[in-house]
Order: structure tokens, then C-alpha cells, then sequence
């Protein structure tokens, strides 16, 4: 259950954008997730909260983009579907393929509030 | 404040806080979308990077040890220290929840070892090794072994800085581990199939079943039968350990560094296909 740390690293990279746009607040946050990262979409959504409570992020909603996993063979060249244990050609069934999409853990979004000039 | 070369990198206390931000709902403001694709271990990719130029610096090569817990991973070492007999100079980093056990076990065979305890943390980070190394003497080191938390799931998504991962399945275990955790078997450059000797009373597990399972999930390093009382397989563990540390050197002397085949997503942030294998 590594899912509270990817999530605390994911906050401090959304506090990052957020400071570096001045933002009030993150309202939204969508990050890709591919089953080949080695999280597990549902319990990066509960270990979520945890990790944003207190910070910029408290109130933003997180989107879990899933990826699903593709390879790419080497002796046929199709680009297919594949089960994470069983990273195989869709077509002639060759296990020698290269992992195309499936891998991501990646922040791609962060929506924000930008206030007026804060008040001091 | 990292000794060896002035970064602020502190002990993993001083990491920065999650920041209170006020989230006091007030007049809403403007709302704007900004595209980011950055890894979500960015900060942790950035730390493993640093400490990969620690261990290219002083020519050590550094090992990842995982496997789930008993699979042999400190016995592997402590047979390894003794049949290397000092021809290598070993160090080790020890990952564990609890105990000063295995970093105990490491340093009786004569052997410097620093302990992290996780509490309760299921993997060791590259900022636990960053401030573990710091407290051993990395200069004339040829191998750093980083033994890491016994667990065949989360330790696979954390780069350390290590150079190669070694990843080991013990015959009790049983041949189908592979598929059943296929992101860390996909992980290891080199998968050593550890306590062959129990393949005699241990009858359900079939060596081709476990080679076909790691060919199936897209693992393309080599793999090395062995038990840790000597043998074929252990000797080709030894000559493969040395042809690596060889490897190090013969790198660290034009300035090139290397890592794992299969990295975590950091790898893959900006768009690197990842190379064939």
C-alpha cells in the first residue's frame, strides 16, 4: 500500500504548479495511470483526501485517467492490447514486444483559482 | 546537508511539509487549467538521479535487492561476502519495518551495513537511501547492495539510484509468482530463482513454469538458478556480480552511468519510448 506516498508526491508536484501560477486554490486534478506503474487507481483515490487535507489541494477533485496497457511486437509490428501478466502480441502471440502505453503515472492536469490580489 | 557535495538534501524529516494552504471559501476567483505531464515521483526521480551521481562518483555499483520476505534476499548476501572473500569491496543497505537483524547479520560477516527502519512504510525511497549512504564510506567501494523491504509490490515503483535490480524467487514461493506480480518481476535485470535445493521435496514447482511465467510478463534479463551453498548457480551469480562491477568501472572512467532496463514512470516523463531490450 504505497498509494499514500505516490499521493503525498503527487501533491507536492500540484503545490509546485500551484504556487508557481499563484493560484488561491486547486480546484481539479487529473493525473494517468497505467497498470504497469504499480498503483492501483482505487486506493490512489482513498488515500487521496488524506494526503490533500490542509494543503492548497484540499478541495480539488482528482480524475484517475486509466491507461491500458499496449504493446508493440517485434516480429509483426501490430500494436495491441495486452493483460499486464501476459505482455504478449494480440496477433501472433510473440512475447517479444515492447510496452507502448500502460507505464504512466503522470500529473497531466491541474485546474486552479486565481483570486484577486490577495488580501494581507 | 549532504556532505560529499553541498546539496540541501537533508534526513527525511526535513522533507517539505504539505503545505497548509488556506481553503477558505471566498468570492470565487478565475479558474484556469494548466497542462502539466510531469512524473508524480518527479521529486523522488530527482533525488534518485542524485544519489545514481554518489555512486558513479566514488565507481560503485549499486544493487537493488527485492523480493517478497524470506526469500533469501540477506542470506544470498551474507554467502555472497563470504565466497568473495574480500576480492569485492561490499557495502550494504539494509530496508526493513522494524529490527537492526540483517544489518546485524551483514556487519558479522565483516561487512559495513546501515539499517533503515520504515516503520511502517512497505518500500524504501530514494531520500532513505540518500541518508543511509551518507553514513557509510562509499570511496574504494566496488558494490553497494540495497536490500530492500521484503515485498513484491511497492518497493517496484520507487527508484533509488541503483544501476541494475536484482529480484529473487524462492522455490517455496512457487513458479507462478511472476504472473501474479508482474510489474516487480518485469522490474529485474537479473532474476535469481533462489533455494533450489528445495526443488527435491518441493516437487509442484516446475523451473520451465517460472521461466515461461517471467517470459510472459516482458521480463528480457537473464535469470540464474542457485542455492546459496555453492554450486553452478552460484557461481554464475559470482561471475555475473563481478562482470557488472567491471561494467562500473569501465563506465564511471568515460563519464556514463546506467540504470535499470524497466524504470518507474519517472523514465518515461518526457516522452522516452523506452529502449528495446
Amino acid at each position: 500500500m504505497h498509494e499514500l506516498s505516490v499521493c503525498q508526491a503527487l501533491i507536492g508536484q500540484v503545490e509546485k504548479v500551484a504556487r508557481e501560477n499563484d493560484a488561491r486554490r486547486v480546484v481539479a486534478i487529473v493525473i494517468a495511470v497505467g497498470p504497469l506503474s504499480g498503483v492501483e487507481a482505487g486506493l490512489l483515490e482513498h488515500a487521496y483526501p488524506i494526503a490533500a487535507a490542509g494543503t492548497v489541494a484540499e478541495h480539488a477533485t482528482l480524475t484517475v485517467e486509466t491507461v491500458p496497457v499496449r504493446v508493440r511486437c517485434r516480429s509483426c509490428g501490430a500494436e495491441t492490447g495486452a493483460l499486464p501478466n501476459r505482455l504478449v502480441c494480440g496477433d501472433c502471440s510473440d512475447w517479444k514486444v515492447d510496452v507502448v502505453a500502460g507505464e504512466e503515472m503522470l500529473l497531466k492536469r491541474v485546474e486552479i483559482e486565481t483570486g484577486p490580489a490577495a488580501v494581507h | 546537508m549532504c556532505r560529499d557535495c553541498g546539496c540541501s538534501l537533508g534526513p527525511a524529516a526535513t522533507r517539505a511539509p504539505l503545505a497548509a494552504g488556506p481553503a477558505t471559501p471566498s468570492a470565487p476567483g478565475r479558474t484556469e487549467t494548466i497542462e502539466v505531464i510531469t512524473a508524480i515521483l518527479g521529486e523522488n526521480d530527482r533525488v534518485a538521479a542524485h544519489n545514481r551521481e554518489h555512486f558513479d562518483g566514488q565507481g560503485v555499483l549499486a544493487l537493488n535487492l527485492m523480493s517478497s520476505p524470506g526469500a533469501g534476499k540477506t542470506s544470498l548476501l551474507e554467502a555472497t561476502i563470504r565466497a568473495l572473500d574480500g576480492r569485492l569491496k561490499v557495502a550494504v543497505v539494509e530496508g526493513d519495518l522494524a529490527t537492526e537483524n540483517d544489518a546485524d547479520r551483514i556487519r558479522a560477516c565483516g561487512v559495513p551495513a546501515v539499517q533503515i527502519t520504515t516503520g511502517n512504510a512497505c518500500h524504501l525511497d530514494a531520500q532513505m537511501v540518500h541518508d543511509a549512504v551518507h553514513l557509510l564510506p562509499l570511496a574504494g567501494l566496488d558494490v553497494l547492495f540495497i536490500e530492500n523491504v521484503g515485498n513484491l509490490v511497492c518497493p517496484a515503483s520507487f527508484d533509488l539510484g541503483q544501476h541494475r535490480n536484482v529480484t529473487l524467487l524462492s522455490v517455496p514461493e512457487g513458479d507462478d509468482k511472476p504472473a501474479k506480480y508482474p510489474v516487480m518481476f518485469r522490474a529485474a535485470d537479473l532474476a535469481l530463482i533462489t533455494k533450489t535445493d528445495l526443488l527435491a521435496y518441493i516437487t509442484e514447482f516446475k523451473l520451465e513454469r517460472a521461466h515461461a511465467a517471467l517470459r510472459q510478463i516482458g521480463f528480457g534479463g537473464e535469470t540464474i538458478e542457485l542455492t546459496n551453498r555453492g554450486g553452478e548457480g552460484f557461481a554464475a551469480w559470482l561471475v555475473w556480480l563481478e562482470r557488472e562491477v567491471a561494467a562500473q568501472r569501465e563506465r564511471t572512467a568515460r563519464g556514463a552511468t546506467a540504470r535499470p532496463a524497466i524504470q518507474p514512470e519517472g523514465a518515461h516523463a518526457h516522452g522516452a519510448g523506452r529502449p528495446p531490450r
